[in-house]
């Protein structure tokens, strides 16, 4: 396997989603590639950080505001 | 009413909270709101990339949801249809504001070559996630999301921020998920290539050095 195919395979690689054959010529691969360990690596982390990193909350004056909105909706009683 | 963390007593699990909103109980699509407005929110933000806009597809995709509950089949998670129309409103607006970017990458070439080399190959920091302050990482997350174009980042915010799986973020967005793959592989090493600018292991120290 060449570090172009390991790179496409990244993806599925990372989410455990590679037929195994696959993972192992893909691990076979990293055990002497450095550049690719590093992207296999860094993208992972990727995935992590944006899985990790609390999202920005949603701000008290916007739920207040939907709330506005739909007390008024209810009022008029369309939909 | 939205800020009540409560739901009716006999509204216990959310099939019965969708039926009863179906049939105009306005509390129970109240507390509808209150499961999901937050995460909504979030998938608005991520699309339009500034807290105003998000405010606005919320209040569409909610009034939306509203005027087409009855409409709702109960195919899919609840979650799964709202978020489909709070992308739809999300994208309509970005649209009309002139803030889509059409990708040369268009579908049809997406389909024939998802191939996508990496231009940073440089090692990370061991933890960047406290190499800075908690308010950089979101402005950095937020910064680099945007630069992924609009399906694109559709596509990442369903499936590695709102952890929806590849079906159904085919399905939400209405396309195959061999489309799915193909944009989020791209996406996610398009935002690895933007990251390593932050994260790389020389900036780390620079980041230390200059909070000193």
């Amino acid at each position: 396997m060449r570090c172009r195919q390991v790179v496409d395979k990244i993806s599925e690689y990372i989410d455990g989603e590679l037929d195994p054959e696959l993972v192992r010529e893909v691990e076979r691969h990293m055990e002497h590639c450095e550049d690719c360990r590093i992207v296999v690596d860094t993208t992972r982390k990727t995935v992590e950080i944006f899985c990790h990193t609390d999202p920005a909350p949603l701000p008290d004056d916007v739920l207040e505001r939907l709330n506005r909105m739909f007390a008024l909706q209810f009022r008029t009683g369309e939909r | 009413m939205l800020r009540s963390p409560s739901t009716p007593s006999h509204l216990d699990n959310e099939e019965s909270i969708v039926a009863a909103a179906q049939a105009g109980d306005a509390d129970a699509f109240i507390g509808l709101l209150n499961l999901y407005s937050r995460r909504v929110y979030r998938v608005a933000l991520n699309m339009t990339g500034n807290h105003h806009d998000a405010e606005d597809v919320l209040q569409e995709a909610s009034m939306n949801a509203y005027q087409a509950i009855t409409g709702f089949q109960g195919k899919s998670r609840f979650y799964s249809w709202l978020v489909r129309i709070a992308i739809n409103a999300a994208l309509g607006k970005m649209r009309k504001r002139a803030t889509w970017k059409e990708s040369s990458l268009d579908e049809a070439k997406e389909g024939e070559d998802g191939s996508y080399l990496p231009l940073e190959i440089e090692c990370w920091c061991d933890d960047p996630e406290k190499a800075c302050l908690n308010v950089e990482l979101h402005q950095i997350l937020a910064d680099v999301i945007q630069k992924l174009d609009p399906k694109s980042r559709a596509v990442f915010t369903l499936r590695d921020v709102e952890k929806f799986s590849t079906e159904e973020t085919a399905d939400v967005l209405g396309i195959s998920t061999q489309l799915v793959k193909t944009r989020l592989f791209r996406a996610r090493l398009n935002l690895r290539d933007q990251l390593t600018d932050y994260f790389r292991k020389d900036r780390r120290n620079a980041m230390q050095t200059s909070r000193r």
